[in-house]
């Protein structure tokens, strides 16, 4: 059995099993929860370096798959699960957050979400996806005193169960018109018959609605503004970073392995999702004043135009999505680092109106969420431009008019809430201070606008990255 | 560069000096040195002009250029700053500086009661005969062209110098706006002679002329000929500049500058620039007669049209300026008949006689501190006699009386026009004489309404008094021109000796017998203008000095003629319907309709859109479960049936 290509999950379970043994056996005295925080941090890290080393392969009945492009992801969700980390350090005293578990669950979730990048199985796709949405549930209702918190769990697990459900039959569909589980199975099998029954469509559709529930894809996100307010701010910027990038992997992977003979088929669905989604994004964003809901309609068009490179069902619109996704990894938390830093005497504050002035009452802060709201938005030459200049050139090239058009219009309407931002934060009257920023969102804040401000730097090798990533799938 | 060529540059190239640094230095070195500065080198200029034309040019050359560098390399196109050097320019250049730095002179005098700095006043004044220098120096039409906006543009900063009055600024932007219309013309001429010569320098064009005689162009189902095409394009932006008939309108309200300005526009630069454009043209005008007799026909209505308006103006410039208008009626006319050195001669007896009359009027205003209402004048012979003196002797050239400056040149023009025989010509005759008799008329109404008679406000005349050395002494110089100008060059211009002063530089076709049989015109033809003049003056004498009531009178009994005349001809009106309020009307349709109602509105739109959809996008969310749920298995069902569509 060839178990080292599975080595990196392996060793982030046993550190995840230890760290749990950790915190459960300190004493009441002390609160554990820093030292499982640290620790956790240094597990991603572990387990990051040894992803990077790990070597090419498939195994254990083909249900596990290690390659470039699982790689790619793997790293990807690690630094998201390190980075939503770092960031509930600052949540330590407060009634939400200061407890051990909420390390302890984001690294169980990444685990899943690391199995999500390499299955080869439509088995190991369920199981790796349950294993990290049952963890993000919990971590939803994490602050169980809290109202929102705890409805906003419930929300998710009910309709995150009614996701599971069409996925397990689409699933189910496949199985029984394809014959196999196995991706590479399913592919041959599918080019053998020239075509696909309808049976097997109708599965590859419930499989699209099972995993666009998870990236929060119109029609399927309408729990997404929901959990995005309700959650802890740390939580919610793990569930916009990690488990939307192993989504990601997961569908791209299906759709360009087994069900790559059928893209013109279901290149129609994608495309309608993704029109959906820019468009539904980018208005309904417009009208909110809670920041994390503004956040949660712009992510939903982020997966919009991430979706616009899978629709063009390309090597290159591959690229462009794998490339969206990282620098939308980066600024997201960067934005989540500065509305963890929305806090007046120990409480939270999310209206956009509490960030008035915050260009003259903390210009740091102001500088940073400028940065990244010119990212979101698309502006050169922040992080932001290159991931859209990607797909939407990917577009262009498989000749999908239409959809750039829309992508276009969208983004000039984001444009508007992004720069609203921007001008309450440095022309409107200022609001009273917020509280000091705790040293890890600081440190969250300031790397990630320097990430996003000059990714142009390391444009270079993240696209190469991507490009390895991209033909590892189509090969 | 010779030393005769370093002498020429330096009479075109000091006024540029001078205006360069009284306007960017004025404020620093001060008024005093800046009007210094400005007249010394002003006076060089006017020194080295007249050694050149004494020096002549190159005897067996006829045309000298003197090269001052590239300005376009463009392919075929080349244009260069150069000054060329022929007699026509050389006259032109001593004439402009004469009259310039009389004018330099007298506007020390005359504006000494400004309480403005008035450097910025003679840095234009010196940029203005730059410009003009350039125009005349030109050696081919891009570098005339320069020269040609230049004027025009300083004659918008002079006519607006007063910029604080809205009427001033109003009389600026019309002045300019009727130039740029001739100018598009005239624009349009240029580059039809590139096109059809290949070549935009004189020589090379005029040499080439008489091959390209039977060229046509081909439009709207005729053939048109090229040269009368050209011709006339140049001809329209001849008008602009010189004010004539259709395009004049400009010109008296010009009169809301400062009174030097109106002298320098008047007599030296500015207007002057037409009439030189067609000398200039001569060769190529010479193949276009049909040109030549629409010029014939414009010159001589436009002489008559302005007289009978200068008849009635109670305003003292406006008479003058309209006279002006009128004079260079006369200039076009021998143009047209292709007696270019006619018009030329008046043109320069012109230039001393009508700056030292409006010098003159000038010192008047000066005197009765700003008053210009003829009507409010009088009696002021005994305060200023000087002034009054050479108020004489201008109206006596202006109107043609022996042996004073205009008599020859206004002579030559229409024995000329009686020489060439043909029906338009004959018209223009007639127009001159008719015309001679109301200049006449006007200018000694002039005189006697200001100078004779009791005074009709006694505060104003009070305290009347002669302006100081610096305006008597423009007007003294300006008094010896307008006296011996006529005398002296007639020879040289168009008597005798004019095909060895001309040296070629003038070419005429036709015109050539004209000239020759100016000298043969009855006696009596000859005396005509000279009759007409007297009879002027007698019945000017008659209704202003012997029976004061009788111009009221026949003002009254004659209503709608004097209503016509004072009112211009209605052509303001004319212009204000036909052009102004239309274009108001399509820019008002453009601005509230196009612009306002469809450009902006559908952003406007948009955005509104925009915002009622978001609002109703984000209601959607209405937190319930079931909804959220129903909502994914509604997607569900879209995606399927797309997909079985599809499929």
């Amino acid at each position: 059995m060839n178990w080292i290509i599975a080595f990196p999950e392996l060793v982030l379970t046993l550190c995840g099993l230890v760290i749990l043994t950790v915190g459960v056996v300190q004493k009441k005295s002390t609160n554990p929860f820093a030292a499982c925080s640290m620790l956790t941090i240094a597990a991603f890290a572990i387990t990051g370096f040894l992803v990077t080393v790990s070597p090419d392969g498939s195994g254990y009945e083909h249900v596990f798959v290690n390659d470039g492009f699982a790689r790619f992801m793997k790293v990807l969700s690690l630094i998201g699960g390190a980075l939503a980390t770092i960031m509930t350090l600052s949540y330590r005293g407060t009634s939400g957050g200061g407890r051990f578990e909420l390390p302890v669950l984001i690294l169980f979730s990444t685990i899943g979400t690391m199995l999500m990048a390499s299955s080869d199985n439509m088995m190991t796709l369920f199981v790796g996806l349950e294993l990290s949405s049952l963890a993000i549930y919990i971590l939803c209702a994490f602050d169980r005193d809290s109202v929102v918190s705890s409805e906003s769990g419930l929300k998710y697990f009910i309709l995150g169960s009614l996701a599971s459900g069409l996925l397990l039959y689409g699933i189910s569909l496949t199985y029984g018109y394809g014959g196999t589980m196995e991706y590479g199975a399913i592919r041959t099998v599918l080019i053998q018959s020239g075509g696909a029954s309808l049976g097997l469509m109708l599965g590859i559709v419930f499989l699209i609605a099972g995993l666009a529930f998870k990236l929060s894809a119109v029609p399927f996100h309408m729990w997404t503004p929901d959990v995005y307010q309700g959650a802890p701010t740390p939580v919610t910027a793990y569930l916009a970073g990690a488990p939307k990038i192993a989504t990601f992997a997961l569908i791209l992977r299906i759709m360009a392995g087994p069900f790559g003979a059928l893209a013109p088929q279901w290149q129609l669905l994608i495309e309608m999702i993704s029109v959906l989604s820019m468009v539904f994004g980018s208005l309904a964003a417009i009208p909110q004043t809670n920041i994390k809901r503004l956040m949660a309609y712009s992510s939903i068009g982020h997966m919009g135009y991430a979706l616009m490179g899978l629709a063009a069902a390309t090597p290159g619109g591959i690229r462009g999505t794998l490339v969206y996704l990282t620098t939308y990894l980066f600024m997201n938390v960067g934005v989540f680092a500065g509305i963890a830093a929305m806090r007046r005497k120990g409480h939270e504050t999310t209206d956009i109106a509490d960030l008035s002035g915050l260009g003259r009452t903390s210009p740091g802060l102001a500088l940073m969420m400028a940065i990244f709201m010119f990212s979101m938005l698309g502006m050169p030459p922040t992080a932001g431009f290159f991931g859209k200049l990607m797909v939407f050139s990917a577009a262009y090239g498989a000749g999908l008019y239409g959809l750039l058009a829309i992508g276009a219009i969208t983004s000039a309407i984001g444009a508007y809430y992004y720069l609203r931002i921007v001008k309450v934060m440095y022309f409107d009257a200022s609001a009273p201070a917020f509280d000091t920023r705790s040293p890890s969102l600081a440190f969250l804040s300031v790397s990630m606008g320097i990430v996003t401000a000059l990714f142009v730097l390391v444009l270079g090798p993240v696209t190469s990255a991507a490009q390895a990533a991209a033909s590892a799938l189509i090969g | 560069m010779t030393s005769s060529a370093a002498i020429f540059a330096i009479a075109v190239l000091a006024p540029l000096g001078g205006s360069l640094i009284a306007g960017l230095f004025g404020r620093i070195i001060g008024d005093r040195p800046a009007q210094a500065i400005t007249i010394g080198l002003m006076a060089a200029a006017c020194a080295s002009a007249i050694a050149t034309l004494f020096s002549g040019v190159p005897q067996d050359m006829g045309t000298a250029v003197v090269s001052l560098g590239h300005w376009i390399d463009a392919g075929g196109f080349h244009a260069n700053w150069s000054l060329r050097a022929d007699m026509l320019s050389l006259s032109m250049v001593a004439m402009v500086t004469t009259i310039s730095l009389c004018v330099h002179i007298y506007s020390v005098g005359y504006m000494n009661h400004e309480e403005m700095p008035t450097y910025r006043f003679f840095s234009y004044l010196s940029l203005f005969t730059f410009a003009m220098l350039m125009l005349v120096t030109s050696n081919d039409l891009i570098q005339l062209f320069f020269g040609w906006e230049g004027v025009g543009l300083v004659s918008y900063l002079l006519i607006g110098y007063w910029y604080d009055k809205p009427s001033a600024v109003a009389a600026a932007i019309k002045a300019f706006v009727v130039n740029r219309v001739a100018d598009l013309f005239f624009l349009v001429g240029i580059a039809l002679l590139f096109l059809q010569f290949g070549s935009v320098t004189y020589d090379n064009i005029f040499a080439v002329v008489p091959a390209q005689v039977g060229a046509t162009y081909h439009l709207f189902g005729t053939d048109w000929p090229v040269f009368e095409v050209i011709g006339t394009l140049l001809f329209i932006g001849a008008m602009g500049k010189s004010a004539q008939l259709f395009l004049h309108t400009w010109l008296p309200d010009a009169m809301e500058g400062p009174t030097p300005v109106s002298a320098l526009i008047h007599a030296a630069t500015m207007v002057t620039a037409g009439v030189f454009l067609m000398a200039r043209m001569s060769p190529l005008l010479e193949f276009a007669p049909g040109t030549k007799t629409l010029i014939v026909l414009i010159g001589g209505t436009t002489c008559f049209f302005a007289a009978t308006v200068g008849l009635v103006q109670p305003d003292i410039k406006r008479t003058i300026a309209y006279s002006t208008c009128s004079q260079l009626g006369y200039m076009f006319m021998a143009a047209g008949v292709g007696v270019y050195q006619a018009s030329i001669f008046h043109l320069t007896t012109h230039a001393f006689f009508k700056a030292l009359l409006f010098l003159g009027a000038g010192s008047v205003i000066h005197a009765i501190h700003g008053e210009q209402d003829m009507f409010r004048m009088g009696g002021l012979w005994r305060k200023i006699p000087f002034t009054y003196a050479v108020m004489w002797i201008g109206s006596l050239a202006l109107a043609g009386v022996f042996p004073f400056a205009g008599y020859w040149s206004k002579d030559g023009i229409l024995e000329a026009m009686w020489a060439a025989q043909s029906g338009p010509a004959t018209y223009g005759w007639a127009m001159g004489v008719v015309t001679a008799f109301i200049t006449a008329l006007y200018s000694w109404r002039l005189i006697f309404l200001v100078f004779h008679g009791t005074p009709r406000d006694a505060h104003l005349s009070e305290h009347a008094h002669e302006g100081g050395i610096a305006i008597v002494l423009p007007l003294g110089i300006l008094g010896v021109g307008a006296v011996l100008a006529g005398v002296l060059l007639d020879r040289f211009y168009i008597g005798t000796a004019q095909a060895q002063f001309w040296q070629g530089s003038i070419v005429n076709g036709a015109g050539a017998a004209v000239m020759n049989r100016m000298e043969e015109v009855p006696g009596l033809i000859a005396l005509a203008p000279s009759i007409a003049g007297l009879l002027g003056i007698a019945v000017a004498y008659l209704a202003y000095m012997a029976r004061p009531e009788l111009p009221a009178s026949l003002a009254r009994s004659l209503r709608p003629v004097y209503l016509f005349l004072l009112n211009k001809w209605y052509f303001d009106e004319l212009y204000d319907v036909l052009f102004v309020r239309p274009y108001r009307a399509l820019a008002r349709i453009l601005w509230k309709g196009a612009d306002e109602g469809v450009v902006e509105q559908v952003p406007v739109g948009l955005a509104r859109l925009t915002v009622g959809t978001a609002v109703q996008a984000a209601r959607t969310q209405s937190g319930s479960i079931a909804i959220y749920a129903f909502t994914m298995l509604i997607g569900l069902v879209v995606l399927t049936t797309t997909l079985l569509f599809v499929h």
